[in-house]
């Protein structure tokens, strides 16, 4: 039997006395789509940003099994090993683009940074790299030179999973990472994405409010309401028979096409 | 006031020598700054030496000159004067510029020190955009007067980020401003304040000295001391200490080079200053360093030779607007 790469038990983010999210566990397996569902203010952010380090949990426990193996807890971690993992180990896909790229510097600099984060030193290795990442997400490899402000919103979305997948990351953190972008280009992200989670074995926990979404990429799926998981399971086993009505609800209003 | 300083200070800029000057002007203390203050910049001084590299807050006053004129340089100065000291003063190599001028005229008034031209007769030379062409010597202090010494400020706006960077030495950040350099402008485009690591550890800005003066950075026998008034922080590297340049493994560092000899003296191992000489864009290149530029001259007119037999004027000449 597998390890699970993220164990999460009874974990709490309280905002003041206001709930952020509460008593969350699951485990998280290498390889697997793990979707997170609700309304907006359910705390699904909030969830997000707790398991990425990026807020301080109040209540429960973090363990992560690093590649060698070493279940690390995470809520203790120092800073320096932090920010190690997050650079070799972990990606943040930001839900607006520009969140999560450096605007003032080239599509091909915002790929290589991660790698030069780590210690790559050769600008022709990390040109190499950044083209071919870029060939990867779809985008023009031409254009390697143009700020991110000349790409379009679906583009700027691609080159910063590119960014973020470039140092080969075990586990990506994605924050409605299709919101904001139409369709056609939602659904030509969406392909791209079950493409890569599924060729390089990644591990991820997305964030979505879009039901299709989460049947699309999601192995499995929680439903969450007022800072709680209500439901949890397959994707397929959730999605088709609701069980907490706030689920039946939630499934109940997509708009059918 | 007498009017004995101001004779003073005209001795001193018509002399080329070093010269006595007169006990200093009544009612400063010496080297103006008051005991305490010094004794709070030696301090911090102190810790900057131990951490090279690392830039240490300290309480910077307000000077009599404004801000980007060498406030944090003059003060260091002034912290680490005595009366036995020769004083140099450069700006972008050359004694003779008025920020140059100004300052060893404060310290000729306010300490009554030695001053010198002679890069080789001073203890302590401060500078502004440049190191002197002649090798300094474990006898030398070196203070640099730096404008901004924060070298990820432009990449990293929030100052609590960047010290946490250097706190945890996390410095790809400016791996990517070189990379752009390189997209730009198809070589690393940054010719001064050339990011460096210090002692294999902390990163940080030489000051806006031009890259063909970061190789003298490293392992020089003088201690270098850094302040930033406006910023209020200090850095310094110790004699013999390990200064990198920062490049690619493809595109290493290198200083710049020129095909010109300076007019004045014929070197062709200076740092050269490009001067437009007429309407017509006529340009003639002059080294940068005043003192060496006068001392290579005499030595070759003690020699016999006449630089003037080549041409002191480039002939390149730009095309009419």
């Amino acid at each position: 039997m597998l390890n699970p790469l993220l164990k999460v038990r009874q974990l709490s983010k309280l905002y003041g006395s206001r709930i952020g999210c509460q008593d969350v566990s699951f485990d998280l397996y290498p390889g697997e789509v793990l979707c997170v569902v609700g309304e907006s203010g359910s705390g699904k952010s909030t969830l997000l940003s707790t398991l990425a380090l990026r807020l301080q949990a109040d209540a429960g426990t973090l363990h992560y099994t690093s590649t060698e193996g070493e279940e690390i807890n995470l809520l203790s971690l120092s800073e320096p090993r932090r920010r190690m993992l997050m650079r070799t180990e972990w990606g943040f896909v930001e839900q607006n683009p520009r969140d999560g790229l450096r605007a003032g510097v080239s599509a091909g600099a915002n790929i290589g940074e991660p790698l030069m984060a780590v210690g790559a030193r050769h600008y022709g290795q990390i040109r190499a790299t950044a083209t071919q990442w870029m060939s990867r997400v779809e985008l023009d490899t031409s254009r390697i030179d143009d700020l991110p402000a000349s790409f379009s919103g679906g583009m700027q979305q691609r080159l910063q999973i590119a960014r973020n997948l470039v140092t080969g990351p075990r586990l990506v953190f994605m924050d409605e990472p299709t919101a904001g972008l139409d369709v056609s280009v939602q659904a030509r992200l969406l392909d791209l994405l079950r493409t890569l989670t599924s060729q390089l074995h990644l591990s991820a926990l997305v964030v979505t409010h879009d039901i299709g979404v989460a049947r699309l990429l999601a192995h499995r799926l929680m439903v969450m309401q007022h800072g709680r998981v209500v439901e949890a399971g397959l994707t397929d086993q959730v999605l088709d028979d609701p069980q907490h009505p706030y689920t039946q609800l939630l499934v109940s209003s997509v708009l059918p096409v | 006031m007498s009017t004995q300083p101001t004779n003073v200070a005209a001795r001193i800029d018509t002399a080329a020598d070093t010269v006595t000057v007169a006990p200093a002007v009544e009612g400063y203390n010496f080297a103006y700054l008051d005991e305490q203050t010094k004794r709070m910049i030696r301090r911090a001084l102190l810790k900057a030496v131990a951490i090279p590299g690392y830039q240490v807050p300290f309480g910077s006053r307000e000077m009599p000159l404004p801000y980007g004129w060498g406030t944090g340089g003059i003060q260091v100065t002034a912290a680490i004067i005595g009366q036995r000291d020769t004083l140099k003063v450069i700006d972008q190599g050359s004694d003779e510029t008025t920020n140059a001028v100004n300052i060893r005229r404060f310290f000729a008034r306010t300490a009554g020190v030695k001053t010198t031209q002679k890069t080789t007769e001073a203890s302590i030379i401060q500078t502004r955009h440049r190191i002197p062409e002649k090798p300094l010597t474990e006898q030398q202090i070196m203070v640099y007067q730096v404008p901004m010494p924060e070298p990820l400020f432009k990449l990293e706006p929030r100052v609590a980020e960047c010290r946490k960077l250097h706190a945890l030495a996390d410095y790809g950040l400016i791996s990517v401003k070189l990379y752009e350099d390189i997209v730009q402008h198809g070589s690393i485009a940054t010719t001064y304040d050339y990011p460096v690591i210090v002692n294999h550890r902390y990163l940080s800005s030489p000051s806006p000295i031009p890259k063909f003066d970061n190789p003298k950075l490293h392992m020089n026998p003088a201690l270098q001391l850094f302040g930033a008034g406006r910023e209020r922080r200090l850095y310094a590297i110790p004699p013999y200490t390990s200064v990198k340049s920062l490049d690619f493994d493809d595109h290493p560092f290198e200083v710049e080079r020129w095909q010109h000899a300076c007019a004045l003296c014929g070197s062709h191992q200076s740092f050269l200053d490009e001067v437009i000489v007429d309407d017509a864009g006529k340009r003639m290149y002059v080294c940068s360093d005043s003192d060496y530029c006068h001392e290579h001259r005499a030595e070759q007119e003690a020699l016999g030779v006449t630089t003037q037999t080549t041409t002191p004027i480039a002939t390149h000449q730009e095309p009419a607007c």
